[in-house]
Order: structure tokens, then C-alpha cells, then sequence
């Protein structure tokens, strides 16, 4: 186990680490202009790349997580999208409906 | 200094049928759990919510840490994993962008910067006014970021009483929630094919690279959608 030092070194490592990322961002932000071309660029990496952290997150995923099955983890995700799709894109239920279902799916 | 009206109304965000506080809460019990069990006491996994607010770096730096990694590791881990708020925060912030507004403003509240208030800033600046848009942004991001800093530290007092099953239940409610919101968001071509291309490119190149998999997948599958996608959305 890491001592109180470590982790507080680790706390302040992730930190900068975490807003060196948005505060160039925001630096970048000023000189873009929502009409140019290099907006619309970023704006379809900035989903891809959140796509591409989502799919990792399902198929591969760290933690707790990595021990359920995969087959139950994407068919939990196809019956939650579904629900979301079918209830007037409410994302209450299918996010509640998730937990439930991945607790009973690894349980039984 | 701050609309107060077009704040609350951010802060709002966090109630009805669209509400994140589900996910968040969710997400944040299930890693102040973990901050617990990676030996963090409650005013360490209560700062880490608090300065870092991104929930994959601090799994990223948990794991780390109970691996024993170094200090460096970490921090390029996490930058690395953490990287993707960049591109975020370059096609967010513009639509923000008002020349009446301060410029402290958007170098403070880029810290609230996460996916699940970027998806929400998205679904909802259209319905504001240009000139007050920072405030709407900033509203979201207290009501996410406080709501997130809470349940850490809920996570951590009620770790002792979460088995694993309902650990994995809650690990879950996350990825569904972020998947639900960008499915509501391919409205056009061009991030259709940015949020197909990603998810199974993140997937696939992981195999090949762990570290590198979200920075290659992004760049390559945006870069797709963008020539082949037509007239980008917002």
C-alpha cells in the first residue's frame, strides 16, 4: 500500500496532468473559430476519441468491471440503448436499468 | 459578473428525465470505493475528485498506485488517457466564446471539463444566448463537478458496505450513459461516423497499443468523418 506521500504526489501528478490537457484547450479555444474548418476537425476527433475510450471501456475494460462477461456487458448496453431510444431518449431508466441488470446477469 | 439566471439554469441540468446525477453518482461511489481499498484516507480521495475530476486518470492512477508505479508513470498514464479532454475542450470552448466575457473565466472553468458536462454543454448551448453561454457552461460545471466530489466521498464511507456484484452493477451505469448521449448526438453524418468509427476503432487498436489506442483511434477515425462525413454539426 502507497504511503500518505506517495499518494498525495500521485494526486498532484494526476492533477496537472489532467488540466495541462484542458487548459491548452482552452488556450487553443481562443484562436478557432466555430466557422473554420480546424473547429469541425476537432469536433469529430473530440467524439471519435470519446467513442474510441467507450468501446474501450466495454470491450476491455479496467477495474471491477473486467469481471463480468463480455457477452453480458454488451447485451446489458443493447437493452439499455434500446430502452433509451424507446422511452423518448429518458436516461434515467436505461442507466438505472444497467446497474440492475449487470448485478442480476453476474450473480446468477 | 456572472448571469445568474442562464447559471441556474446550467445547475438545473442535474434534474429530469436527462439528468447525469445518476451516472455520476454511480461512477464516483464505485471509485471512492476504490480510492479506499488503493489505501487513500477521506480527505485524499475527496481532493482527488476535487482537483482532478476525470474519471478514467484517477482509475488510472489508483491502479497505479496498487501496482506501486512511479510518480512520472502516472503522470504520463494519465496525461495520456486524459488527453482526449484537449480536442474536447477545442470543440467546446469556441461555441462558448463571447468578447464581453473576462478570460478568467474560460482558464478557471475549463477545470469542469469531462465528458459528462461536455454532453450536456452540447445537447443544450443552442438554447442560449451567445453572450451568456460561459455562464450556462459554468452552471453545469459546478452542479457535475460538486455532485462528483459528494459521492467520492460517499464511495469511500459506504465501501465497507458494497459487495462486488453491486460494484460491477455501478461500474456499468457509466459507459451506458455516455453511449445513450452520443447516440442522441449523431444527428448528422459526420459524427455518426466519428462515434462508430471510435468505438470500434478503440477496441481494435488497443489490441496494438494500450497506451496509445484513444489518441490513434480519435485522430484516425475523426479524421475520417471529417473528410468523409459532408457538413459537419455542432
Amino acid at each position: 500500500m502507497a504511503s500518505s506521500q506517495i499518494i498525495i504526489l500521485a494526486i498532484i501528478a494526476t492533477s496537472l496532468a489532467t488540466f495541462i490537457s484542458r487548459f491548452m484547450g482552452a488556450l487553443t479555444s481562443e484562436k478557432v473559430s466555430v466557422k473554420s474548418r480546424v473547429f469541425q476537425w476537432f469536433n469529430c476527433i473530440a467524439y471519435s476519441t470519446l467513442a474510441a475510450l467507450l468501446g474501450r471501456m466495454i470491450i476491455f475494460p479496467a477495474g471491477v468491471l473486467d469481471e463480468s462477461n463480455l457477452v453480458t456487458r454488451v447485451f446489458v448496453l443493447v437493452i439499455c440503448i434500446s430502452v433509451f431510444i424507446f422511452s423518448k431518449k429518458n436516461l434515467v431508466i436505461p442507466t438505472i436499468l444497467s446497474a440492475i441488470l449487470l448485478s442480476f446477469f453476474n450473480t446468477i | 459578473m456572472i448571469n445568474l439566471k442562464v447559471f441556474l439554469i446550467g445547475l438545473k441540468s442535474l434534474k429530469g428525465s436527462r439528468s447525469p446525477a445518476i451516472p455520476l453518482a454511480a461512477c464516483f461511489i464505485a471509485l471512492g470505493a476504490l480510492l479506499k481499498d488503493a489505501g487513500f484516507n477521506i480527505q485524499q480521495s475527496a481532493a482527488s475528485s476535487l482537483f482532478t475530476y476525470a474519471l478514467p486518470g484517477q482509475l488510472v492512477m489508483a491502479e497505479s498506485l496498487l501496482v506501486g508505479a512511479s510518480i512520472i508513470n502516472i503522470f504520463i498514464a494519465v496525461w495520456l488517457v486524459n488527453f482526449r479532454l484537449y480536442p474536447m475542450t477545442v470543440s467546446l470552448f469556441p461555441l462558448l466564446d463571447h468578447k464581453s466575457q473576462p478570460k478568467w473565466k474560460y482558464y478557471l472553468s475549463c477545470h469542469f471539463l469531462a465528458v459528462t458536462s461536455w454532453l450536456i454543454a452540447k445537447d443544450g448551448y443552442k438554447k442560449i444566448d451567445k453572450k451568456n453561454r460561459i455562464d450556462f457552461w459554468i452552471g453545469i460545471g459546478i452542479g457535475t463537478w460538486s455532485t462528483a466530489i459528494l459521492m467520492t466521498v460517499i464511495g469511500y464511507l459506504s465501501a465497507d458496505y458494497l459487495n462486488k456484484e453491486m460494484l460491477i452493477g455501478l461500474a456499468i451505469v457509466n459507459p451506458v450513459y455516455f453511449f445513450c448521449m452520443m447516440i442522441g448526438a449523431m444527428k448528422n453524418l459526420s459524427i455518426s461516423i466519428a462515434v462508430i468509427g471510435g468505438t470500434v476503432l478503440g477496441p481494435v487498436i488497443y489490441l496494438i497499443s494500450t497506451e496509445w489506442a484513444l489518441l490513434f483511434a480519435g485522430l484516425i477515425a475523426g479524421s475520417i468523418a471529417f473528410l468523409f462525413g459532408g457538413k459537419n454539426g455542432k
